[in-house]
This record gives structure tokens, sequence and C-alpha cells, in this order.
């Protein structure tokens, strides 16, 4: 009697997962293993099936030009982006969890980007990066600097896109900040400061420290983003000039959908997985460091 | 604070502020005021109209809001019951399934665009809402977090309701979902505001007005070759984002505590 309940309370527990876990398999499993596989196979033509090629399709990947210009333009983004916004995210939650005057509406203008949509973003800066009606082009001009195209060169394409993704990541990380920096009791900070202790010092020995965890969190994530998110490069640049601009993702977007070469776009997927299943990695080591020393 | 911080994070506010107050601006007055700042420029809804009739976004708004509603609906029902089984019921496997599931939360849907789109594609689901939609049901975030919320649920709540004689799916309905409530809406703004602003997908998945969303709606709108200048773009612009701005600023509290409670595991 008892383990008919317990094997109906399995069977009953499988079937509640079921609905959820077909569609995860589907669109979650099934792609990475199969995107993985394809990776070792031609693209299907016209008049001709899919073929197994071996690392073929990895050779003409390490042969591509574009693809190393995509992974070091990621990388630059990622370098650039993740530290600037990082560093303001702190400075934003340090800044509204004290005394700060009109601090709901500096705290609202810091968070309004996150909730935007990039492309709706995108559209306006678009116009502040336009050459000499633009606001950019405008300002400089105000000190004598000459207007250039600023998303038409390859000089200044990239740097454009980041300003744009630090703008739009660091209120969404400050909030994570804000959060942890609440935990903190008040009187730490006070018992601190009738020591004598400065304030520089206690943020730097105290608050920093405690603040760690989060900041794994919250660089795991930027990680991930500066990944992720391409949809800026659709509206601003395409990927240009010469792919100065493009990034992994857009340009798998390009292969699989402009050249629809299925087999290559796989390949860079696994690329694209392989950094992405790293930062995953990076994130769970120390996860479990710290439930050990809890 | 010391008055350098207070003018730090005000300037860094002005500037965060600053490219949506500027979009307002140019939506607000004629073309000739766009980059001439005076108190004095006449204002203007010619802007808006203009938008409205270059761009279908009646039925881009109808689209994204099906979409969402879809995407949300699927996820409650889904993660609900998948949630369910892990918080309350033991079974062989249940390590290995959590295992799975997590991985999602790290490689989501949106990376796996090439195999997505030929699975989308032999279902025959290509240009529909439904193919948009289909990928996120089974959100692996949206699990993990309505685990967490059933798990401290205390267990003589289930038990009392037991005793009365509810089944499973009556304690689940009557005990657990109410509980979880706040969950519920955390994870709901934060999966509506991801689905109303996504992008790289739906550009993929549609090519007709009657699915595009929103966000494709309004990148083709953007464009260049549409040839529409920039003040129209600005009003079609803050057409697009203004339901999710208005909820916003009404919700603000509730906005950012669902976004903070999302990222605390």
């Amino acid at each position: 009697m008892k383990l008919q309940r317990q094997i109906a309370g399995q069977v009953y527990a499988w079937l509640l997962l079921l609905p959820a876990a077909v569609l995860m398999i589907a669109f979650t499993h099934y792609p990475i293993v199969g995107g993985f596989i394809s990776s070792f196979f031609s693209t299907a033509r016209e008049g001709r099936s899919s073929k197994f090629v071996g690392l073929d399709n990895y050779a003409a990947m390490i042969a591509d030009p574009v693809f190393w210009q995509v992974l070091q333009n990621n990388a630059i983004y990622a370098l650039g982006v993740i530290p600037v916004s990082v560093a303001l995210a702190l400075f934003m939650a340090v800044c509204v969890n004290g005394r700060l005057p009109a601090r709901g509406l500096v705290r609202a203008a810091y968070f309004t980007p996150t909730i935007l949509p990039m492309i709706a973003v995108a559209n306006i800066w678009l116009f502040f990066y336009t050459p000499q009606i633009g606001l950019l082009d405008q300002i400089c001009a105000l000190f004598n600097i000459p207007s250039r195209s600023w998303l038409g060169d390859t000089r200044t394409a990239l740097g454009c896109m980041m300003v744009l993704a630090v703008w739009k990541d660091a209120g969404f990380f400050m909030i994570f900040f804000l959060a942890a920096l609440q935990g903190i009791p008040p009187d730490l900070e006070e018992a601190a400061l009738i020591e004598g202790t400065g304030r520089w010092y206690y943020f730097r020995r105290v608050t920093l420290p405690l603040l760690m965890p989060t900041m794994l969190f919250v660089l795991v994530n930027a990680t991930i983003n500066s990944f992720k998110l391409v949809d800026h490069i659709f509206i601003l640049t395409k990927g240009g000039p010469d792919n100065a601009s493009s990034l992994l993702l857009y340009y798998i977007y390009e292969v699989a959908f402009g050249f629809w070469d299925t087999a290559y776009a796989s390949t860079l997927t696994v690329v694209l997985l392989a950094i992405l299943t790293l930062a995953a990695i990076t994130q769970f080591r120390y996860m479990e460091k710290r439930v050990h020393y809890r | 604070m010391q008055k350098v911080e207070v003018l730090g994070a005000w300037l860094l506010a002005f500037l965060w502020a600053a490219p949506l107050l500027y979009a307002i601006w140019a939506a607000f007055h004629p073309m000739d005021f766009i980059s001439r700042f005076v108190l004095t420029a006449p204002l203007t809804l010619d802007n808006f109209g203009n938008a409205w009739k270059v761009a279908p976004f009646a039925r881009y708004f109808m689209n994204s809001f099906f979409l969402v509603c879809l995407i949300l609906a699927g996820q409650f029902i889904l993660c609900t019951l998948a949630a369910y089984a892990f918080a309350r019921f033991e079974f062989p496997g249940k390590e290995i399934a959590f295992l799975l599931v997590l991985v999602q939360i790290m490689i989501m849907p949106d990376v796996l665009i090439v195999k997505n789109y030929q699975t989308i594609s032999s279902l025959g689901l290509v240009d529909t809402i439904l193919g948009i939609g289909l990928p996120y049901m089974a959100s692996a975030f949206g699990i993990f977090l309505l685990r967490q919320a059933f798990k401290q649920v205390p267990k003589e709540l289930e038990e009392a309701a037991r005793v009365e004689g509810a089944g499973w799916l009556a304690v689940l309905w009557k005990v657990y979902i109410p509980l979880a409530k706040p969950t519920y809406l955390a994870y709901g703004l934060v999966s509506v505001s991801y689905h109303w602003n996504n992008f790289l997908w739906p550009v993929i998945i549609t090519n007709s007005t009657e699915t595009r969303p929103v966000t494709v709606g309004l990148s083709i709108f953007g464009a260049p070759e549409s040839g529409v200048n920039f003040s129209v773009i600005s009003a079609g612009t803050l057409l697009a984002v203004s339901p999710l701005l208005i909820a916003f600023l009404i919700f603000q509290r509730q906005f950012v505590q669902s976004f903070m409670r999302s990222g605390i595991k």
C-alpha cells in the first residue's frame, strides 16, 4: 500500500514535469546537441544533401578572417563594457543608498534604460551619432572638433556601440548592488565612523568585501549579456564598416540567415556556447565554495 | 555625502535620462528644432500622427500584446507544474533533471537561433506568434524562482489541506499558488518586459505585418530606407516604449524589486 503510493507519487511528479520537459528538450537541449553534430556535416544545398565532413567546418572557421575579427571585437567589447558599467553601477548604488537629495528621481533615471527595448534606444542614439546634424557633432562643433562619421569609421564604430551598452546596462547592475548594500547593517558604518575610520577606507575594507558575491554574479551576467545582446547592431551599423562593429552572435545571424550556411553557423554557435559555458562554470564553482564555507 | 559625490550622482542621472528626454523633445517639436533647444519652440503632435500613419503601430501593439500574454500564460502553467514537482516530490532522476533545467539559465534559446529556426520551420510555425513564443515557454528561470517559493511554504499547511481530503492539484491550487503570489508578480514583470523588448528571435521568425511585434516593426520604421525624418522616428519610438514606460513610472517600486528578486538566487 505504501509502496503503491510512493510509485503513484513518482509517476505523478513526472507527469507534472512532462510538458515543460518536452518544450525544454526541444528548444534548449536538442539545439545544443544537434548544433554540435551539425558542425561536423556540410550544409545541404539544392541538389546536394548534407554529408559528414569531419573537422572541415572548424578548419574553415580557423581560416576565416571575419571569425577572428568578430571574436576580437567581442573581446574588446566585453573588456570595455563590463568594467566600466560595473564600476558605474557600484557608484550609482552607493549614491542611491546614501542620503542623496532627489534620490527617487536619480534612481529612476539610472534604471529607466533597463526597461527600454534596445531597438528603441538604438533609434535614439543613431541620431546622436549622425554626422553634422547629430548631437555629438554639434557638441564637437562648439569645441572646433571637425565633424566625422562616427558609425561609418572603422576606428570609432565599435566604441560607439560600447558607450551605448554601458548606458543600457549600468542601471540594471546597480539594483543588485543596491540590494546587497541594503543588507549591510547601518550600525557597522556608524561604528566605523565613530572610531575615526575614513569613508574611503571603510568602503574598501568593509563594503567592497561584503559585496563580492554580488560582484561575481554581476560580472558573470555582464559577460553573458555582452555575448547575447546584439539588437543595437541591426539599427546602428549592421556590423559594418568592414565588420568593424560586428559581434559573434550577429555574425552567426548573418551566416545562418543571410548566406543560409547553417553548418558553418552551427560551428560558430559551438564557439559561442563554449564561451557561455565557461562563464557558467566560473559561477557554479564559486557557488559551491560558498556552500562549503557556510 | 560629500558635495562632489552628490554632483557626480546628479550629473550621471542627467546623462542617463538625457537620451529619453531628448527623444521626447524631438517628438513634440517640428523637425527644425531637433537640435535647437529654445523654450519658445512650438509644440506639435504631428509627428505622432505621421508615425501612426507610416507604420501599422496598432497592429504591432496587438501582436506584442498577444505575444507577451501567450508566453506568460505558457510560462505560468508549465513552470508552476514543473516547480511543484521539484519542490514537493521525490522521484528517481530528480537531481539530473534539475541540472538539465539549470543548463538553460546559462544557455538561453536566444543564442540557439540556427537549430531553433529549423525546428520551428519543420513544425510549420514560421511567421506565427506561437512560433515566436514556443521556445520561451519552458523557462528554467521561472521553474527556479517558483521552486524556491514553493519550498518556503510550510509543510503543515499542505498536510492540513490533505487531511481535508484535497488531492495534489487541489493542494497546489489552494495552498502553493496563493502563497507564491509575490514571486508570480516579480517573474511576470520581468518576463513581460523581456518579451516586449525582445528582438533577435522575432525578427528571424516573422516576415509579415500580421505577426511582427513592436520591436521588429520599429526597426523597419526606423531604418534609413524608410525615409521618415528623425522627429517622426522619435515619436514612433516613444509610442513603442510608452506602455512599459508608463507602467514603470507608476509601479517603479514593484519593477525595481522584481528585477532585484529575480537576480538574487
